[in-house]
């Protein structure tokens, strides 16, 4: 372990965030939990690229008084990438909705043993 | 600030944990969406207020209300005798 | 003699195979294309029957007590095995944060020249004053016009899945799968309390979110979070007063044209500089003075097509999954 684990605690809480939903798409076995698994893995990382930008004692991009060195604000890009991002995990969670309700009407629960199961079960006939 | 940092991270992970172990499928999306808001939090102590905006009114707001329709529409709240029928037949949801 | 051209005359013609490839019927490289939508899967009362026997079999055979050991040694395995590759997973991202030059510092290497870059000559260059939505919206333009369209995307796929159709209603009773979906049957309405406080809340909401939008360049804010507000407060009017007042003023059709429109809009605005070779468009619209409501040229209409198909695209989803439809 090097130096900064402390120093770097948002980071930290960021690669903990990311195992944790990690597990929860691998060990839960409703369909759900699996897709809010994903979405704290997408907010795990949008956690660690904003704490890439952040700089102690700066404020945010927002030009005021005219100032516009590089000391005064901290790094725009992160927040940009982040911006975008978050409006596309949107998306993409709604996409998965949609396929989960699909999958209730056709099986009728939303555990994925089962599901999997029926579906074997139906190539077979 | 720093202490106030420290506890707005534990009670990110303590949500994150706590959304996998909970049982009932309504109580976890309730703690995402608290997780939401303390992400939002979190960015504005990080100095990016556009995220915190763009986060709290998606986040917080749009994805649990698409998490709620998909279990309105899963039966999953509401509709008592609907759910003591699925335990009957053993095909509980959560 | 009439000027129509006969059957045969007709099938060899462009517009003819123009038009069979525009209805799907025929593709130019498949052939001919079946376009059935898919059977809606029907069951019996026998077969009803069949499959809760059925999946009793198989949760017993899943978690029941007469499970057999091999698979409960397994499950007992993937728990395991899963949770120590996670912590392992954990172990090696802490590893690596704990040799990361620490947070809060200027010489990071993601500090390098292209912020300082931004920030430095942004004002000038884009005349916004918020700096990230400059970078967004003039610098990064194209990414920014690939994800309105991630969204579009999103939601015809969603209308795929989960659209409805509304042919087979001919028979005066609703199939069951229609009834479930369509919620305005069983959902109690004229809730008082609700619609009260709806009638306060979403004008303000809606006003608050135009707000954002139109301050985009100049604070926090912007089109994708002011369309994500006003998106909310279409839902919550929709849930308070039902579909039959929101279907007086946005429909499939409203949707289709808001989102053609913006899109289009901003395509043409940003492709422009495609056609006149130059590597960045080239000002049209004055800068304006920094600070001021109109400035910073193509950045604020922009801005409003984004909320425009934020806002759509939101308010498209919620709809969709509660009726199939708008």
């Amino acid at each position: 372990m090097g130096a900064n684990l402390f120093v770097n605690y948002g980071e930290a809480v960021a690669a903990v965030l990311f195992g944790i939903g990690f597990g929860n798409l691998l060990l839960q076995k409703n369909l759900i939990k699996k897709i809010i698994g994903l979405n704290i893995m997408d907010s795990a990382v949008y956690l660690f690229l904003a704490e890439k930008g952040y700089i102690i004692g700066r404020t945010a991009p927002i030009v005021t008084g005219g100032v516009q060195s590089v000391e005064a604000y901290i790094n725009p890009i992160p927040s940009g990438l982040v911006l975008t991002g978050i409006v596309v995990s949107v998306s993409v969670s709604a996409l998965m909705l949609s396929l989960t309700i699909r999958l209730y009407r056709r099986y009728h629960t939303l555990d994925l043993d089962q599901i999997s199961l029926m579906i074997k079960k139906e190539e077979e006939t | 600030m720093t202490v106030f940092t420290y506890l707005l991270m534990g009670f990110l992970i303590l949500c994150a944990i706590s959304v996998s172990l909970s049982k009932n499928l309504l109580n976890s999306i309730l703690i995402y969406m608290s997780y939401s808001l303390i992400m939002s939090i979190i960015w504005v102590i990080l100095e990016s207020p556009d995220l915190a905006i763009t986060e709290a009114a998606v986040g917080a707001g749009i994805t649990s209300v698409l998490f709620f329709v998909t279990l309105k529409k899963i039966h999953a709240i509401g509709g008592k005798e609907r759910s003591d029928e699925q335990e009957e037949n053993g095909t509980g949801i959560s | 003699m009439s000027r129509k051209k006969t059957e045969q005359e007709y099938r060899k013609t462009f517009a003819f195979h123009f038009f069979r490839w525009l209805n799907g019927e025929k593709d130019p490289y498949l052939g001919e294309v079946e376009m059935k939508p898919q059977e809606p899967y029907k069951e019996t009362e026998e077969e009803v029957k069949a499959r809760i026997r059925e999946k009793n079999m198989i949760s017993r055979r899943l978690y029941g007590v007469a499970k057999s050991k091999e698979m409960k040694g397994l499950e007992r395995f993937y728990k395991a095995a899963s949770i120590i590759f996670c912590c392992i997973l954990i172990y090696l991202l802490l590893f690596t944060v704990s040799y990361l030059p620490p947070v809060g510092t200027a010489d990071r290497p993601v500090n390098n020249e292209v912020p300082q870059r931004y920030i430095e000559n942004g004002l000038q260059e884009t005349g916004a004053v918020n700096i990230v939505s400059g970078m967004i919206l003039d610098y990064r333009a194209f990414d920014t016009l690939g994800e309105s369209h991630v969204l579009f995307v999103a939601t015809v796929t969603v209308l795929i899945l989960l659209r409805l159709d509304k042919k087979k209603k001919n028979d005066g009773e609703i199939s069951i799968e229609e009834a479930e979906a369509n919620d305005r049957i069983y959902e109690p309405k004229n809730d008082a309390i609700l619609q009260m406080a709806a009638f306060v809340l979403v004008p303000i909401i809606i006003i608050f979110g135009i707000y954002v939008i139109l301050n985009g360049h100049l604070g926090p804010g912007g089109g994708f979070s002011g369309g994500a507000i006003i998106g909310a407060g279409l839902i919550l009017y929709l849930n308070a007063f039902g579909f039959q007042k929101t279907e007086r003023f946005f429909t499939e059709k409203t949707y289709k044209w808001i989102s053609f429109g913006s899109l289009s809009f901003y395509c043409i605005a940003k492709s422009y500089s495609f056609f006149t070779g130059a590597n960045h468009l080239h000002n049209i619209i004055p800068k304006g003075t920094p600070g001021a409501i109109l400035s910073s040229g193509l950045i604020l209409p922009l801005n409003i097509a984004v909320g425009l198909v934020v806002a759509c695209t939101m308010y498209a989803f919620y709809a969709m999954f509660r009726k199939g439809g708008f």
